[in-house]
């Protein structure tokens, strides 16, 4: 039957080209036989129907791997994009992330204060204040640039993505949503174990900088009443001393 | 026969040709998605959705009736009707147990082939009246697939009608014995694989094949002439799916055939149109050329050597 009716089995196309021989690998039983097994052209059309027919019927006595989503919540690794939350108090208003975003979705509004100096004689501060924050979800393509370039940590991913709209206007999150979206960001995920520790832990471990033999000693010659340089650990406290006010 | 009887049978008959087409078609929806690592349809009617199609039902009754300008308009509004009614009264003389039909016909297995026959018509005038060239070749492509393939069915039909001696459905059953089903295996065969062809089910929907002709003959239906059309093919599986079991499996014979004949008839012809719905799933469409070797090639020749081997069984018999 082969013969007469070729092309219809289906893992005819999937078979391997005839090529130089390797050694065709032990038969396994399992899912990929059809690709692993010598050309189909030898087994012909029939057997090819066969295995299409038993294909399909394990597939049916196995479980479906579906998640039924709107009945059971998708477990989402931290990291998921779903939506940008703004944490209001980081933000200086520096306009970088509305600046890098390639959609330019991201719509800030900000004014500058005046602090008055609080000592006398004093300089008045000036402080930027954020009037309004948006970003428009109907336009945003999820990049993340702007939670990449934001320099005070102010903008996070939360894995939180059922916030469709039936108008596209509503999309348009102001401030205080965005703000809302933060109690739903997850914490930072664990470091991997043996992995470096983070920077601000690092930057707090590290030894006291020793400072050369030559140098404390010059620093602690020109301070009048200072006691000589000490071997040891005493060095750099002695240094570290010197160095604050004199710099 | 009273008048209240004749009702009352011809009511029973309505329903049951209207609820079995659905719970194949549901059975497909179910066990197809579960072929391919699928749930199917899980909320209609709240468990496993089984009310699914007759949400689809409601769904193409609001759908506009649309008739193209160019259309031959009466001929395109008769054809679901035509293709959709033959089933309706090839289903009223199948016997579901000994006394349980909807009309008791002498010559029924002759009846069922010749009425089977008329359905394709409606496909026929669908792609003649749309006006649309897919339409027409989906049309042209069933009338060779009918052409090549009502062969192989008569003759596995006269096959058993041979052994049995009688081409009463009923008769037909009441002969039949279990060592049939090796003796008349390649006639089985051969009429299962032509049925499928028939009904234009995968692996033979070359006249519906999406990727070149669109969707053949239906393309130009909506609505509810469009959803006549999806029941004439379920209603055409249930037809020829009891058909079979009346022919090849021994109809309601079985433990308890007294109480229980109507329930071995249905149960072994759901098990058939499992097997119909299997096939499309596991296999591919064929081209057009190949569909039309098969039936002359292997399915003719194959149903002839059954016509002779019976032939041989029933003289040896005596």
């Amino acid at each position: 039957m082969s013969d007469e009716v070729p092309d219809t089995a289906p893992d005819t196309a999937t078979s391997p080209a005839p090529g130089p021989a390797v050694p065709t690998p032990p038969r396994t039983v399992g899912r990929h036989e059809g690709h692993q097994h010598a050309p189909a052209r030898q087994g012909g059309l029939l057997p090819g129907l066969i295995k299409g027919l038993a294909t399909t019927a394990r597939t049916l006595v196995t479980p479906s791997h579906t998640t039924e989503y709107p009945d059971a919540k998708p477990a989402l690794p931290p990291r998921s994009r779903g939506v940008i939350a703004l944490t209001e108090e980081n933000c200086t208003s520096c306009m970088l992330c509305a600046r890098e975003c390639p959609d330019w979705c991201i719509y800030i509004d900000s004014h500058k204060e005046t602090i008055p100096a609080t000592t006398e004689g004093g300089r008045d501060r000036q402080r930027n204040v954020l009037d309004r924050f948006a970003i428009d979800f109907s336009l945003c393509m999820y990049c993340g640039i702007c939670i990449e370039v934001c320099p005070f940590d102010a903008l996070h991913w939360s894995p939180e993505f059922e916030y469709a709209e039936t108008d596209i206007r509503d999309l348009l999150h102001e401030k205080d949503r965005l703000g809302e979206w933060m109690q739903t960001v997850p914490p930072p995920p664990a470091l991997d174990p043996g992995s470096a520790a983070p920077a601000e832990i690092a930057a707090a471990d590290k030894p006291k900088r020793v400072v050369p033999e030559r140098t404390a000693a010059r620093t602690a010659a020109r301070p009048a009443a200072r006691p000589a340089a000490r071997p040891g650990p005493a060095v750099g406290a002695a240094a570290a001393d010197g160095d604050g006010p004199g710099a | 026969m009273s008048a209240l009887e004749v009702v009352v049978r011809a009511l029973v008959t309505l329903v049951g040709f209207l609820v079995l087409p659905l719970i194949v078609g549901q059975t497909e929806h179910k066990v197809m998605a579960h072929m391919q690592g699928r749930l199917g349809p899980m909320y209609a009617g709240g468990f496993h959705g089984w009310a699914q199609l007759v949400a689809d039902g409601v769904k193409f009754v609001q759908k506009e009736d649309v008739t193209p300008a160019a259309a031959d308009r009466w001929v395109f509004r008769l054809a679901p009707a035509v293709a959709l009614i033959p089933y309706l009264v090839a289903i009223c003389v199948i016997p579901l147990g000994p006394h349980v039909v909807g009309a008791q016909v002498d010559a029924g297995a002759l009846f069922v082939v010749a009425v089977a026959g008329v359905g394709i018509l409606g496909t026929l005038m669908a792609g003649w009246a749309s006006a649309n060239k897919y339409s027409l070749l989906g049309a042209m492509r069933s009338a060779a697939q009918l052409l090549s393939y009502e062969l192989p069915i008569v003759l596995s039909v006269a096959s058993v009608a041979l052994a049995a001696g009688t081409l009463s459905l009923g008769g037909i059953v009441g002969q039949w014995s279990p060592w049939w089903l090796l003796w008349q295996l390649p006639g089985a065969v051969c009429f299962l694989t032509a049925a499928l062809a028939e009904l234009q089910r995968p692996p033979f929907d070359m006249p519906v094949a999406d990727s070149e002709i669109v969707f053949g003959a239906y393309t130009e239906y909506t609505g509810l002439r469009f959803a006549f059309f999806l029941l004439a093919e379920y209603a055409g599986i249930v037809v020829m799916s009891l058909f079979f079991t009346v022919l090849f499996l021994g109809g309601w014979r079985g433990p308890f055939a007294d109480q229980l004949g109507v329930v071995w008839t249905l149960l072994k012809g759901l098990l058939v149109a499992v097997v119909i719905i299997w096939f499309r799933v596991a296999w591919p469409r064929m081209r057009e050329d190949q569909l039309q070797r098969l039936a002359w090639v292997w399915l003719v020749p194959i149903a002839l050597f059954q016509v002779a081997l019976t032939g041989v069984g029933v003289v040896v018999r005596r």
